[in-house]
């Protein structure tokens, strides 16, 4: 079991799995870190991707082509969360959690069942677990793409009115903007980009599934941080983007390794738990012990 | 252009904490008027900015500027008429955001924001040849992070940011309160410099009588919500510190009388 070589295999894999997930959790920082808003409608709007896709495939529709509705489907998701927010006023997170909730029977729905398998025999995917080259470059080829086009949108005065939103609403507003259309803009955005790696993550696997998103906000959070910390000091936002998406490929890496090390499959979800808690506490656990330890050569206490 | 017409506020209303913000506050600025507003704490200066601004929704009364009811309007569609400071440094400007990034949110304030690069070749000159004026370096850390600047650079940076696009009312909340005495006059004479070449209509909140006096051309003091003193012209270019205390005296100790009415 604990053969150098079987790990060796795995990761070509991981490395597809982690650039398709490091799309969703590049969504996950646009509304985390620019909008500072915890949006827990991922968990199913992922899945909602992956079933419309399956469903266009199924119909004889384009790949390709099912991304887009697969992106439509995922932004809806994201303006019914953003509307229950800043029209209901219903607080943030709970938003999130109510448009996820109803997004499981719209998802049983869409898909008739609780699985649909696209069979890469039958449909001309546009990648798939068996090719794992092909399947990286294309999902490389994506996350390459989102980069400059999310780099360049969020230097436009739009994409500077939605930081200046999750910067600092005050100010925001002292500057005539519109701080509810800009998050409701910003969770469709966030929301769409989750839906595409649903859809790139059911061609994938073969399958969309109503399950396939469960816990998907913490995978996420795992790559945006783990992007963070390799991001370290720079400033770079295209920087940070990339970084995101190679967090997810370290987290799948990070899997691969306790995978093989022997931990169960059904433990993955309490590792993923525990990784992240670790990552998003350092932080303030830091601070405490700089503060309980201050440094040799302070000022003096009296 | 700016009238106030029997503006009623009141926030907690019917609780124990219910207080009485703005009582029917009438208040009629000319254009050009730079008018100085003075009062205790709880006295509903801040408030009277903020009613202006759009913060929240008056309980009665109507605002105008330059003919148009604004009263109705939410803050975001009113800031094309508002340069607003604020008297936290950190309110004003986006910290997370460069220097520039946050000249080039202001310079289109209240307009409408689309797919554009959101600053070009020409806009960075302009903001370097402003940022010159403050006169603090700022014009060559364009691409620095507004968090890194101290509250008196921000709080100049803010000031330039709520006039570079003339409003055609400034609205400065304290603005000089929560800095030092040296930087606090520094920025005070900036916000006199803009204010002079703009010509812009002004009122300006502040807890120094001394501050109240020397600028400006009218002055106004608050207490418990209402308006209880409007000096302007001649007249207030003669006024003293002594003046100013004796009719705050005046005005809490006729609040008090009214206080023992009631109670006996």
């Amino acid at each position: 079991m604990n053969n150098p070589i079987t790990l060796l295999y795995s990761l070509p894999g991981a490395l597809a799995q982690g650039l398709i997930w490091g799309i969703m959790a590049i969504g996950v920082a646009i509304t985390y870190k620019i909008l500072d808003y915890a949006d827990l409608t991922v968990d199913n709007s992922l899945c909602t991707g992956g079933a419309v896709a399956a469903i266009c495939i199924i119909g004889g529709m384009d790949p390709l082509l099912s991304l887009v509705f697969a992106m439509l489907a995922g932004a809806l998701a994201g303006l019914c969360t953003g509307l229950l927010h800043t029209v209901l006023g219903i607080p943030a997170i709970l938003s999130g959690i109510l448009t996820q909730l109803a997004l499981y029977s719209i998802n049983m729905h869409i898909m008739g069942k609780s699985n649909l398998t696209i069979s890469r025999t039958q449909y001309d995917l546009l990648l798939t677990s068996a090719q794992i080259p092909r399947a990286i470059l294309v999902s490389g080829l994506f996350v390459v793409v989102l980069v400059i086009v999310l780099y360049w949108f969020f230097g436009t005065q739009l994409g500077c009115a939605i930081r200046a939103t999750g910067n600092n609403e005050h100010m925001a507003r002292a500057q005539g903007i519109s701080t509810n259309r800009m998050k409701v803009l910003g969770l469709m955005l966030s929301n769409a980009l989750v839906g595409l790696s649903g859809a790139l993550l059911a061609q994938y696997q073969g399958n969309a599934d109503i399950n396939m998103g469960r816990g998907a906000i913490v995978i996420g959070l795992a790559a945006v941080v783990i992007g963070g910390a390799l991001l370290g000091r720079r400033e770079n936002f295209a920087l940070r983007l990339a970084t995101t998406a190679l967090g997810g490929v370290v987290y799948y890496a990070i899997l691969a390794v306790v995978i093989w090390a022997g931990l169960s499959t059904s433990d993955l979800k309490l590792f993923s738990a525990v990784v992240v808690t670790v990552f998003l506490s350092a932080p303030h656990l830091k601070k405490k012990w700089a503060a309980r330890h201050p440094a040799k050569g302070g000022a003096p206490l009296c | 252009m700016l009238i106030l017409q029997n503006i009623r506020k009141t926030f907690h209303a019917g609780t124990v904490n219910q207080k009485v913000a703005l009582d029917d506050v009438s208040l009629t600025l000319k254009d050009g008027d730079f008018v100085t507003v003075i009062g205790g704490n709880g006295a509903g200066k801040s408030t009277l900015l903020n009613t202006i601004a759009g913060t929240f929704p008056v309980d009665s009364g109507s605002i105008t500027i330059d003919g148009e009811d604004i009263t109705l309007l939410p803050e975001q569609k009113r800031a094309r008429f508002l340069g607003r400071v604020f008297q936290d440094p950190m309110m004003g400007t986006a910290a997370d955001m460069w220097i520039e990034e946050n000249l080039a949110l202001a310079a289109r304030r209240g307009e409408r924001r689309g797919l554009k690069w959101s600053i070009s070749a020409a806009d960075r000159e302009e903001f370097r040849r402003l940022l010159a004026e403050l006169d603090l370096g700022l014009e060559e850390r364009l691409s620095s992070k507004v968090g890194l600047l101290s509250g008196g650079q921000r709080q100049a940076l803010t000031l330039l940011m709520a006039t570079m696009k003339r409003p055609r009312l400034l609205l400065l909340d304290e603005h000089t309160a929560a800095l030092d005495p040296k930087t606090a006059a520094k920025v005070l004479a900036l916000s006199d410099r803009f204010v002079e070449e703009g010509r812009l209509t002004t009122l300006m909140v502040t807890h120094n009588m001394k501050d109240a006096i020397a600028h400006g051309n009218r002055l106004i003091m608050m207490n418990a919500g209402k308006i209880v003193l409007d000096i302007s012209g001649e007249e207030k270019k003669r006024l003293t510190v002594d003046d100013l205390l004796h009719a705050f005296t005046l005005s809490t100790a006729e609040e008090f009388a009214n206080d023992r009415i009631l109670l006996s």
